[in-house]
């Protein structure tokens, strides 16, 4: 058990051979790229596995498994790569390689290898891919913050090269610049929090950073920002490396990038939001939670979980209102991504946790199962504008929902993986995993606000998730009923056909996880089934970082029950109020939406109420406005106060002034410096004409020399 | 002890290596140029065996030293003839003089 | 004067004199016949010095294998060999001459100078000295003889390589 334990480093290196090998040597064959790239990773998805399993019962929550290597000796100190593992890194081991695997798989059919439009750059892709898990994987098992924080990068980079694979897209090269812009912001603050962590404790590695005396320390340590002001210390630092996890995890406001990184390959935004990078920013926190001590009423502690809770409800309301299939399922990962941080927010570690790895396999589910109904249409697509029917459209957008219908007789493995995917996230009572790790999480703030009074942050989370529990099951319900309900709205739809089967069977995979993984962790006063496997699991990594045990949370029946009738009721109303729309993409959404028209009854503020969602609150033209436009204009008017104002007339000034200085200076220069100058010239010519008489090319002359030394050499240890 | 001191064997050694250096350095010929620096080696390893003799009588290092450097020379007596050989061969002399192709 | 420094006297006068015929000769073929004359000389002294099988390998290895090589090459480069005329002696040999004349001095006045510390003991402890050399070089000079076999062949080979006719 322990030489498996010690492999845990190895786990990250095979995705990263693979990413090397291909980039260096297989480029050229496709399907040998494809076959090195799911075979890396599908080592460390068995080596994962493994390790996962022997770490049950090992004991990791008290004392991590931890290997060492002595990297950089700096001033005076000594820093150190390390590799930990411990449950919650172990349980990441057990769901990052495997979605990522099941990615793989997926993608080898999407990009059509072995027929004639085949992506052309397919190899170059799997290359992406491996680095992007070995990143995330790195990340899983880095026991040092500097190891995490280049894992981290590396996802960016990553992040950066697939939502630009298509990068003849402007679309596409413009989200990838956004994303990784967008995201650097969050980075630039982590990056100062892990500089300013540094700095108070002197190391980075996790096992000794977060110790109650370092966070005794810097609580009450305080930083002085350019002699101007001071802040207190362990707040700060907690608030900067959140900044780090608001970016990646795409939460308000820095969640713009994630939408418009849709505009990847479909298997990119499955990696993306659902097995790693938006998984790595809930983790960092997770991680971190020793700095938001003390748990209970530290209030930048409050700030995350306002920030998560906020962010659910927000981001499900603009999912609401969104017609591109892939769209919604982003902004319902901005929200999930919500519900964590404001689980970890009120204190639920675990709940936290729980939700990010039931997400990870319903998320991945739903994308690529978004993946293949858009892989379905542009086959219907191709077929329309080939024969020719369907006159008068132009061309028909595959991604749009208002395009497809009935498709659920067309993709019939699609569609019931699908529906398993999206009960999932709705919360569909008892049999989904979905329903578990989100009533964990509402069970979580309901059992603090009853302590705490209505006036009080748990509170306000539970209000705002149970809003956000409602709309997540709404707005699935609406998709379900626009991809798969009612009549095909075009002939697109019509001629749509199922996916190969290298795309339906990892969704089946994933559809069976999507259910079950949900089990791990039913809380253990539910009769019968009840086990709390989970919270065994973790609790004890929750004792040794954060120093107290962790409270547990029963499962309360008013509140299940609430969510219950709350996802049911909203999956229902969805599905029936848009399984028999009529109108495709060209329609106005007030004529085809049945809740644009409600809206539109609202007199006055109903239409533009739909605008605003429709339009995602108008976040991007704000920063549009307030950040890219004074940029602009302020590089713009620098420029021109640089050409004609000021800076033209200075240097024109100058230039005057200095021409009459050089004329004495000319003077100066033919008569004493030219001189000197060629004087010297004039010298070193001699000299080197002398010297080099030396350089005869003849062995002997140059033995002789080297004879004069040594006879210099043995004269100096005689004197 | 030996009748004969350390020092005798020394300055043997030391002529025997200007001896060869002087060779080395004058003649024209390239292979009179090797001549000579065997000298020089030879020079070293009697300053070898007398530092054994004399000093570390009780170790190894010395004559296994001078076995080492004998197999050096012998190593560069082949390349050496054998550059001579090839420059023979290609500029018809072995005369150090006129080879001067490391000048450009 | 003991039967020693006789021998020792004897010794170097064959090795210094031959050493200087050998620079001075004319013919390069001659000084070669010095050279085996020094070699000759120098094994005397590894004897003198107890080194017995150092004098044995000086004579295998210098005089049998080193110089007959010489002289090969010697008859080999015959056009050169062949002028009686050449001058033996390139510009420079005064000023080398010189050169060497003060290496010796400094050399032999370092010598003088230096306090030498001399072990206690007289004569070789070590007896069936080829024995002990041959343990050594496989144990605890492992890695020297290992570094000089390798370096015979890359000579060797290298040596093929150079002087090969195209």
């Amino acid at each position: 058990m322990e030489t498996l334990l010690s492999l845990t480093p190895l786990v990250p290196l095979f995705p990263l051979l693979a990413f090397l090998a291909i980039v260096l040597v297989l480029n050229p064959n496709k399907r040998l790229s494809a076959a090195v790239a799911i075979g890396a990773v599908g080592l460390s998805w068995l080596l994962g596995w493994a390790i996962f399993f022997s770490s049950i019962g090992a004991g990791l929550g008290e004392q991590p498994f931890v290997v060492e290597l002595p990297w950089m000796p700096t001033g005076r100190r000594l820093f150190v790569m390390s590799v930990m593992l411990d449950p919650l890194g172990a349980i990441m081991l057990f769901m990052v390689p495997f979605v990522a695997l099941l990615i793989f798989i997926y993608s080898v059919g999407y990009h059509n290898l072995g027929q004639p439009n085949v992506e052309p750059r397919f190899s170059r892709f799997f290359a992406y891919i491996s680095l992007f898990a070995a990143g995330m994987l790195a990340l899983v098992v880095s026991g040092n913050m500097l190891l995490f924080f280049i894992a981290w990068e590396i996802m960016g980079l990553c992040s950066y090269l697939l939502i630009g694979f298509w990068f003849y897209k402007p679309s596409a090269a413009n989200a990838a610049k956004k994303a990784f812009l967008t995201t650097r912001v969050g980075d630039v603050l982590l990056f100062v929090g892990l500089v300013l962590l540094y700095s108070f404790t002197g190391s980075l590695n996790l096992y000794e950073v977060l110790s109650p005396e370092n966070i005794e320390f810097m609580k009450e340590s305080s930083i002085s920002v350019a002699g101007l002001f001071t802040l207190p210390a362990l707040p700060t630092i907690a608030l900067l490396i959140f900044g780090g996890a608001v970016g990646k995890s795409a939460q308000f406001p820095l969640h713009v990038w994630l939408p418009d990184a849709m505009e990847g390959p479909t298997p990119v935004s499955a990696m993306i939001h659902a097995a790693t990078m938006v998984a790595a920013g809930v983790f960092l926190v997770a991680r971190m939670l020793p700095l938001f001590e003390p748990i209970e009423g530290s209030w930048w502690l409050g700030v995350v979980a306002l920030i998560g809770a906020f962010t659910a409800v927000f981001a499900a309301s603009i999912a609401v209102a969104q017609n591109d299939i892939k769209r919604v399922l982003a902004y319902s990962t901005i929200s999930q991504l919500g519900y964590m941080i404001a689980a970890l927010g009120i204190g639920g570690f675990i709940a936290g946790v729980f939700h990010m790895l039931t997400h990870a396999f319903f998320k991945a589910l739903l994308f690529l199962g978004s993946g293949s109904v858009i892989h379905g249409m542009e086959h219907g697509v191709h077929h329309v504008e080939e024969h020719g029917h369907g006159e008068g459209h132009g061309h028909v957008d595959p991604q749009d929902m208002w395009n497809m219908g009935n498709l659920r007789r067309h993709m019939p493995t699609t569609f019931w993986t699908y529906v398993v995917g999206a009960f999932a996230l709705a919360g569909v009572p008892l049999v989904t995993a979905g329903f578990w790790s989100k009533d964990e999480i509402l069970a979580e703030a309901f059992e603090k606000w009853t302590h705490k009074g209505v006036v009080s942050i748990p509170f306000v989370v539970w209000l705002l998730l149970t809003v956000g529990a409602a709309l997540t099951a709404f707005y699935m319900g609406r998709q379900l009923g626009l991809v798969f309900g009612g009549r095909e709205r075009t002939e697109a739809a019509r001629h749509a056909h199922e996916s190969p089967r290298s795309m339906t069977v990892p969704l089946m995979i994933l559809a069976l996880f999507a259910i079950g993984f949900g089990w791990v962790n039913i809380p253990k006063n539910v009769p019968l089934v009840g086990n709390g496997w989970l919270y065994t699991f973790l609790a004890e990594t929750h004792i040794n970082v954060l120093h107290e045990p962790y409270e547990k949370v029963p499962f309360v029946f008013s509140v299940a029950a609430f969510s219950s009738i709350l996802a049911l009721g909203g999956l229902a109303l969805g599905w029936w109020l848009y399984r028999d729309v009529t109108g495709d993409a060209t329609v106005s959404p007030f004529e085809r939406d049945p809740v644009a028209r409600a809206f539109a009854r609202i007199p006055l503020v109903g239409r533009p109420l739909w605008l605003l969602l429709e339009n995602k609150y108008y976040v991007d033209e704000i920063y549009g406005v307030l950040v890219v436009r004074p940029v602009l204009a302020l590089s713009a008017f620098l420029n021109s106060f640089d050409d004609r104002w000021i800076i033209d007339p200075l240097v024109d000034g100058v230039g005057k002034a200095a021409r009459g200085l050089s004329a004495v200076g000319r003077w100066i220069d033919t008569y004493i410096v030219d001189g000197i100058v060629n004087y010297i010239g004039y010298i070193l010519d001699e000299l080197a004409r002398g010297l080099r008489l030396i350089q005869t090319g003849r062995l002997p002359n140059y033995l002789a020399i080297l004879v004069a030394g040594v006879l210099a050499l043995v004269g100096l240890m005689l004197r | 002890m030996s009748s004969v001191p350390l020092s005798w064997y020394l300055i043997v050694a030391a002529l025997l290596f200007s001896i060869g250096a002087y060779g080395a350095l004058a003649r024209r010929n390239a292979i009179g140029i090797l001549m000579g620096i065997e000298l020089m080696l030879n020079a070293v390893n009697i300053n070898l065996v007398a530092f054994w003799r004399y000093i570390e009588v009780t170790g190894l290092a010395g004559q296994l030293f001078a076995v080492i450097v004998i197999t050096v020379a012998a190593a560069e007596a082949a390349v050496a003839l054998a550059l001579i050989l090839a420059i023979y061969r290609t500029r018809d002399t072995v005369n150090v003089e006129e080879i001067d192709l490391l000048k450009w | 004067m003991t039967a020693e420094q006789v021998v020792f006297v004897l010794a170097a006068v064959v090795t210094l004199g031959s050493a200087l015929g050998m620079v001075t000769t004319r013919s390069v073929f001659v000084g070669a016949l010095w050279m085996i004359a020094v070699f000759g000389g120098v094994a005397a002294l590894f004897i003198l010095l107890g080194a017995g099988f150092l004098g044995i390998v000086q004579i295998l290895v210098y005089i049998g294998a080193i110089a007959v090589l010489i002289l090969f090459a010697i008859m080999l480069t015959p056009r050169v060999m062949g002028d009686p005329n050449a001058p033996r002696y390139n510009r420079q040999w005064p000023l080398v001459a010189v050169m060497a004349s003060a290496l010796a001095s400094l050399l032999v006045a370092l010598v003088l100078r230096t306090d030498w510390p001399l072990a206690q003991e007289g004569a070789p402890t070590i007896t069936g000295f080829a024995v002990e050399l041959g343990k050594g070089f496989m144990t605890t000079y492992i890695l020297p003889f290992e570094v000089a076999s390798v370096l015979l062949l890359v000579a060797l080979i290298g040596a093929i390589v150079i002087a090969r006719e195209e």
